[in-house]
């Protein structure tokens, strides 16, 4: 039992029956676990509560914050066909606008990072270094008066290919690429490190060229650390609501985020059934991904750590 | 050994690149540059000059890595560096462009526009070329003026159009009487002189068009208006026409010697003077001081709260034999997988003082409920509750990982020298985690620095601080004070100061970035790696 090596329970030197009866290797496990399954409990319903409530919210037919019983009487999904039917707030569109988004700019952005990080891993170069610290370095500057430079720039670039300018999409998937050489290169360029070069150099035996290794060799390799990294990116531009908010004007254009951050301005507490019903339909794509793989992530975010 | 692989793998690179992928290079990179001519002389006449720059630098950048075979490492990472240079690197110097400039509310024109707008203020000169004027008006109150010059030649005024001839028969003008003024103008009906010097709206009417208004003076006159300022491109200074006060440019400002200012203002470089503003400025001083000391607190305080609450829960659950391990995990992991911003309003429902859930139960159990959204103190525990609930899931999962790494003949080494479990955790477990997780705890604390989202969304930096000169709240940190200052208005938006605070900020939480490398030796490891 490796529970002895964390045994969180404190030791206590008593004489007599219970003495015996702690000392017995079995009897302190039984408690210990009994103890923790309590702790868990309530680690549960910290964690959980919120989630349940804004359920409850949500198929409260009483609508406001006032209103509202963790067990809501008279039921009903009156909530979100009010949500789904509204002509001011165009829910599905907005969850089709995010899931877009997030979807594209997941699949370029992975792209950017694992070319990059190839040759961080593979090539030795002048400025490597210093190209991978300014990378790091550049994620701490607090880019919130940098969005009055990207605002304008983009008003420029739509003058000229309208596709890209403000209020598009493609405009918004553009700025979000700004981040793909960040600190994402460093887990995956860490990952590909992983992989023993003796695989490359034979295949370069064999007359490989450079682009040969990566698709056909490496990329397979390196599907885990995809997912992961594919993953975070996709909850990362998902949950934006800054960049949108500043980038999208037009509500047919707004992310669901934007919708529901817009949503909850002005009366909040009389919308609030309203809101928890989409707010709960927004969380379920990544709830529904992350539980599903959270294996995955849960090794690829370890991997990152201990290898520091 | 690494250098014989260093010059190998540059054999190969070379090699590598065979006949058709040098010509499948060329025409793409051909296909390039035919887009980026188009694209910089589109740029061109819509006068965005700044996209010019940027494309022009991108296109010889590309140009160069993908033609010169001594840059072929660099060709993997070209597209990514374009949208780095575009999106980061171009906003990170526009902001510190800016931290040395006025630019803000009543700042944000260039020089010349601003001249060119404060020349188009016109004045009613006292003296000077004048009309005799007699007015007509419209049922529907619309005017025109009849207008004799100094040589008697009568002209037609209405507002907004240029100045016609009066001649009897054209444009409706009716017979002239002896005195060259017509009796009736079609639509129109005159005031006779009693009825027009009494007349409210008319001295307040602009005649004629832009440019060359024609305003009444008095009963007997009306005039053509002047420009206010004169400019004096030579010493740079604008002359007031009416008082003969000379304006000179300080610091953005045009500024008479007793101190009177010009509006608008324009862009400036103001040197220092937004960093000495932030250090020493006794008006911006209180409510800096608080904002500095909280924002340490909060990140370090985040930073705490979400790694020891999931350290604790790693070190329960780290036991294969656990029951229900994979669904206890599962469970807590929720929090983790809903965006922020839906927890962070759902909690912000649930702290509401008045109709909350929190509060209601409180009341209900030791009837007390907490002013969350009211009281600094409060609201302070608020915002690092929801924080704890928003980061511990992910500690959580990062602690377990790496205490899977610890080697567990450690422990068994340990308990033969008798220590206690307690001992364990201080002088094996902990010290050993921090060797994997401290860069993840600095990286924490930096992100926490400028978590605008949490302070925003949560309660928008409230409640307010009294008294402060601009607009601050008791949970403001920083980063969210440089959005009031930026965005928020109330007050005047004031870019410049906004940008130095941000520039502060960076070089804060860059300094701990670096440091952590140094003591973790992360760079090492980048340049042994492999």
């Amino acid at each position: 039992m490796s529970s002895s090596a964390i045994d969180t329970t404190p030791q206590k030197q008593d004489g007599g029956f219970f003495d015996k009866l702690r000392n017995s290797k079995s009897f302190r496990y039984r408690v210990s676990v009994g103890i923790r399954l309590i702790i868990a409990l309530f680690l549960i319903f910290f964690s959980v509560f919120p989630v349940i409530w804004v359920f409850s919210a949500s198929i409260n037919p009483i609508a406001t914050l006032a209103g509202q019983t963790l067990i809501p009487e008279n039921a009903s999904f009156a909530n979100y066909t009010e949500l789904f039917s509204s002509e001011v707030f165009p829910y599905w569109r907005w969850f089709w606008n995010s899931i877009k988004i997030a979807s594209i700019s997941t699949v370029l952005s992975l792209s950017i990072t694992t070319l990059a990080a190839y040759a961080f891993s593979r090539f030795r170069f002048q400025g490597r270094t210093n190209m991978l610290k300014v990378i790091l370095l550049i994620q701490v500057f607090p880019g919130l008066l940098a969005i009055v430079a990207v605002f304008l720039m983009i008003s420029d670039l739509g003058d000229i290919i309208p596709f890209f300018g403000l209020d598009t999409h493609a405009g918004l998937i553009l700025v979000y690429m700004g981040g793909a050489m960040g600190i994402n290169i460093w887990l995956m360029k860490g990952f590909f490190d992983t992989i023993p070069r003796a695989i490359d150099e034979s295949a370069m035996v064999d007359g490989a060229s450079h682009w040969q290794i990566f698709t056909r060799l490496l990329l397979p390799l390196m599907r885990p650390i995809l997912i992961v990294i594919g993953i975070l990116s996709f909850i990362g531009t998902y949950g934006d609501f800054i960049l949108a908010r500043v980038l999208l004007k037009s509500t047919e254009q707004y992310t669901l985020m934007v919708g529901l951050q817009i949503f909850t301005a002005g009366q909040f507490a009389q919308k609030w059934g309203q809101f928890s019903a989409g707010a709960l339909i927004g969380a379920l794509p990544i709830m529904i991904i992350y539980l599903s793989l959270q294996d995955y992530i849960v090794g690829g975010l370890t991997t990152g750590a201990v290898k520091g | 050994m690494g250098v014989v692989q260093l010059r190998g793998n540059e054999k190969q690179t070379k090699s590598s690149s065979s006949a058709s992928s040098l010509i499948l290079r060329i025409v793409l990179l051909a296909v390039f540059d035919v887009f980026a001519v188009w694209f910089i002389m589109r740029a061109f006449t819509n006068e965005a000059f700044l996209l010019v720059f940027f494309m022009g630098v991108i296109a010889l950048l590309f140009n160069v890595v993908f033609l010169r075979e001594s840059f072929y490492p660099v060709r993997w990472m070209s597209v990514g560096y374009m949208f780095m240079i575009l999106f980061v690197i171009y906003p990170i110097l526009f902001t510190i462009f800016i931290a040395f400039t006025n630019f803000g509310d009543g700042h944000l024109l260039t020089q010349d526009q601003a001249i060119t707008q404060l020349q188009k203020e016109l004045y009613l000169p006292e003296e000077g070329e004048a009309f005799g004027w007699t007015a007509f008006r419209t049922e529907g109150g619309d005017y025109a003026l009849w207008l004799i010059d100094a040589n008697g030649d009568p002209f037609l005024a209405k507002p907004g159009e240029p100045l016609v001839p009066g001649v009897a028969g054209e444009n409706g003008v009716g017979e002239l009487d002896s005195n060259n003024i017509p009796d009736s103008i079609d639509g129109y009906s005159k005031l006779n002189t009693l009825l027009a010097a009494s007349d409210e709206n008319l001295p307040n009417i602009l005649f004629g068009e832009e440019g060359a208004t024609i305003q009444v003076r008095s009963p007997s006159e009306a005039a053509q208006l002047k420009p206010l300022y004169a400019y004096d491109a030579e010493s740079d200074t604008l002359t007031d026409q009416e008082t003969g006060r000379v304006f000179t440019a300080v610091q953005g400002t045009y500024t008479s010697i007793d101190g009177q200012e010009l509006i608008p203002g324009f862009r400036a470089n103001v040197g220092f003077e937004n960093f000495t503003r932030f250090f020493t400025s006794s008006s911006l001083r209180g409510p800096l001081v608080r904002i500095i000391i909280w924002n340490f607190a909060f990140a370090t305080l985040s930073v705490l709260t979400t790694f020891a609450m999931g350290l604790v829960v790693a070190l329960i659950y780290n036991d294969p034999d656990f029951p229900f391990k994979k669904l206890i995990r599962t469970l807590l992991l929720i929090p983790y997988t809903i965006p922020p911003l839906i927890t962070i309003i759902i909690w912000r429902g649930m702290m509401n003082p008045e109709l909350g859930v929190i509060n209601n139960f409180l009341q209900a159990a030791i009837g007390f409920s907490p002013p969350w959204l009211n009281d600094a103190g409060w609201a302070r525990l608020a915002i690092l509750i929801v924080n704890l609930w928003l980061g511990y899931p992910y500690f959580m999962l990062i602690t377990s990982g790496a205490l899977q790494s610890i080697p567990k003949d450690i422990y068994s080494a340990a308990e033969v020298d008798g220590a206690s479990a307690w001992q364990q955790f201080w002088k094996i477990t902990l010290p050993l985690l921090l060797v994997s997780v401290g860069p993840l705890l600095v990286a924490s604390f930096t992100f926490n620095f400028n978590n605008f989202g949490l302070i925003f969304l949560f309660i928008a930096g409230g409640p307010p601080i009294a008294g402060a000169s601009t607009r601050a709240g008791h949970t403001d940190i920083l980063i969210s004070y440089v959005y009031n200052l930026a965005f928020a208005g109330g007050r005047g938006a004031d870019y410049g100061l906004a940008s130095a605070i941000t520039i502060v900020i960076f070089i804060i939480v860059g300094t701990i970035t670096l440091f952590q490398f140094r003591y973790t030796q992360m760079w090492e490891e980048v340049g042994e790696n492999v």
